[in-house]
């Protein structure tokens, strides 16, 4: 039962692009879809860790500019005399740098900041996104700076049946993006039903517990953060090959926010909550728009949205929905017994 | 060597401003548990405050600087009554959270309130700039250098010698007991978000009139307000206080003698450091108050 409506699902998805015509609408599913991988790969640490990073752009934005420089090339002068050059790449080698790259910068910060818990953590992961932008901007040899990197080349791939094909049109990025959402699901799903995600769960709930019960807990929180980094570094190598341009406004706080708000909405801690917490964050922008509410306003919508889901649905959408069909099934059985 | 005067003095003139910031926060997160980002929210508010009646009413310099900082303390108090009172006893980040959904919230009401557009306000003093020796610097910083340091020692006489700043302290060392001993917790809470809120408006109001009011000013403000809090450890007041000269003193020289466009990755870059080696902060053994 639950496995046949899994698959109506996934024939639904996939058959949109078959008959939506409207190319907008299209564009919009893909950048949802985009921002829903990077919801679920930092559900990993805020839902299954239990640790608030707020810094998650950066390895989205780490994984665009690295994807979009490997597969543009560049040269840097790193000191007088030691020069750094790369020639074009074809672009999945950019897509498998990107998240190299990441999940190596999320090795990094793991290391440095889960000596600290709480409000420093938060703190130090907002920090380094920060560094990370002014970088961005500052460093205009590599980056270009606010004039942003252009022209990326779009994904090519061999594909069985069709051969060489090439990324431009919108429904080919969509379904690749389906299909990156769909493994990263099934990866994140085997994680923590695994060994690795239960110490997560463990050290989320009760950590010094985790830790008397001999979990190595900084090792598990690195080991997270990798998998979450190299997962948002992929997403924003799709972004940056789909854009097809990439300026340090990738890394700005706001889209830390949106994630955040996505993955608290739908669920922390669930599989499903980045899934619809992301439709919902991802379409409402356009359902606002729509009704001609100007961006200023969207955003105070935005906030105080966050402000009433915090207030009212602690837990998320998901895990109300579950409960509220556990009650209506446990209700009939109950019924007899009351008046 | 002039030019390392000339830096020493720069930042000691912005240090104040800094220290005023810091304190606000590291108040709210010693007393309160609470991780405000509505910190420059309130900064910026102080700015707008004062183009609201320096430009647009004409208000006298001086007490348009009063109602700001009045205007300040009300929109904290109003703030804590209405979103922060429920969330007693709620975990930290939940706190956290709803926090940037109301920093989020303002600053578009901000912007949807004034536009995008920078505004600039007048201010009554000369534009000759003190000259003292080799070194030199403009009067309106040394009038904004002077009241930080009077609201400084206004909020420690405040902490350390009032009946209020008291009951703040017991609160902060124990909340429960007291609460058992009688001291009202909701009213301590308002207080310490109102009287945080007012410094960081004083602070805005300060620097407004120097730059100019825009609607993103406060993200700035609440990230160097986070390094000064780090830098001293989170609930020392006398630790936001050097802390905030600290970290002016080392904008100025990365910007001075590294590259003016990492000027404001320096907080970042010291939070990082701190965090990494010396968690609680340069000065504290633990975390404290007063």
């Amino acid at each position: 039962m639950k496995g046949a409506l899994t698959v109506l699902w996934l024939a639904f998805l996939v058959s949109i692009p078959l008959w939506m015509t409207n190319q907008y609408i299209l564009h919009i599913l893909i950048v949802t879809g985009i921002f829903i991988v990077a919801a679920m790969s930092l559900n990993l640490l805020l839902g299954y860790t239990g640790q608030l990073s707020l810094g998650h752009v950066a390895f989205f934005g780490i994984g665009a500019y690295a994807s979009a420089l490997v597969s543009l090339g560049f040269s840097v002068q790193l000191a007088p005399g030691v020069t750094l050059a790369l020639a074009p790449n074809p672009v999945w080698c950019g897509m498998l740098a990107a998240i190299v790259v990441s999940g190596a910068f999320g090795w990094f910060i793991g290391r440095i900041s889960f000596k600290v818990r709480g409000a420093y953590f938060v703190i130090v992961s907002i920090s380094f996104a920060e560094v990370v932008r002014l970088v961005a901007v500052n460093w205009v040899e590599l980056t270009q700076g606010p004039m942003a990197l252009n022209n990326i080349p779009p994904l090519t791939l061999w594909l069985p049946g069709v051969g060489e094909h090439a990324f431009w049109k919108k429904p080919a990025n969509y379904w690749l993006i389906l299909g990156v959402a769909v493994v990263s699901y099934v990866l994140i799903r085997r994680l923590v039903h695994s060994r690795a995600g239960r110490a997560m769960i463990a050290l989320r709930e009760n950590e010094p517990l985790a830790t008397s019960v001999g979990i190595d807990v900084t090792r598990y929180l690195v080991l997270t953060t990798v998998c979450s980094a190299a997962m948002a570094g992929a997403a924003g190598a799709l972004y940056a090959h789909y854009v097809r341009i990439v300026d340090p406004d990738v890394f700005l706080f706001i889209y830390t926010v949106t994630m955040v708000i996505m993955v608290i909405t739908g669920g922390k801690g669930t599989l499903a909550g980045p899934i619809v917490g992301g439709l919902i964050f991802g379409l409402l922008p356009e359902t606002l728009r729509a009704a001609a509410i100007p961006p200023e306003a969207q955003w105070i919508v935005y906030g105080v949205l966050m402000i009433l889901i915090l207030y009212f649905l602690p837990a998320g959408i998901v895990p109300a929905v579950r409960q509220g069909w556990q009650r209506r099934r446990r209700d009939p059985a109950a019924s007899p017994a009351g008046p | 060597m002039d030019q390392l005067l000339q830096h020493g003095l720069n930042a000691l003139m912005l240090g104040g401003t800094y220290a005023l910031l810091g304190i606000g926060l590291t108040l709210i997160f010693g007393i309160m548990r609470v991780v405000n980002f509505t910190h420059g929210e309130l900064y910026a508010f102080g700015a707008y405050m004062m183009y609201m009646l320096v430009m647009l009413t004409g208000a006298n310099f001086f007490v348009a600087l009063v109602l700001a900082v009045a205007l300040g303390v009300a929109l904290g108090a109003a703030i804590e009554f209405v979103l922060l009172r429920k969330l007693r006893g709620a975990d930290i980040d939940t706190t956290m959270l709803v926090m940037i959904g109301a920093w989020i919230a303002l600053q578009n009401a901000e912007q949807l309130a004034w536009s995008g557009v920078a505004k600039s306000i007048d201010n009554p003093f000369p534009t000759a700039p003190l000259v003292i020796g080799a070194v030199s610097v403009a009067w309106n910083r040394v009038f904004v250098f002077a009241v930080a340091l009077v609201l400084i020692a206004a909020t420690y006489a405040l902490i350390n010698h009032t009946r209020l700043g008291k009951a703040m302290r017991a609160t902060f060392q124990d909340r429960d007991t007291a609460a058992l001993m009688g001291i009202q917790i909701g009213t301590i809470h308002t207080a310490t978000f109102a009287l945080g809120s007012g410094l960081a408006a004083a602070a805005g109001a300060l620097l407004g009139p120097v730059f100019v009011a825009y609607p993103t000013m406060g993200d700035l403000a609440a990230e160097k307000a986070f390094a000064v809090v780090i830098l001293g450890g989170l609930g020392n007041i006398a630790g936001a206080t050097v802390g905030g000269f600290i970290l002016a003193l080392v904008e100025e020289l990365g910007a001075g003698y590294i590259s003016s466009g990492y000027r404001d990755a320096m907080g970042f870059l010291l939070i990082i450091v701190i965090l990494a080696f010396r968690p609680t902060g340069l000065f504290a053994q633990k975390e404290r108050i007063g």
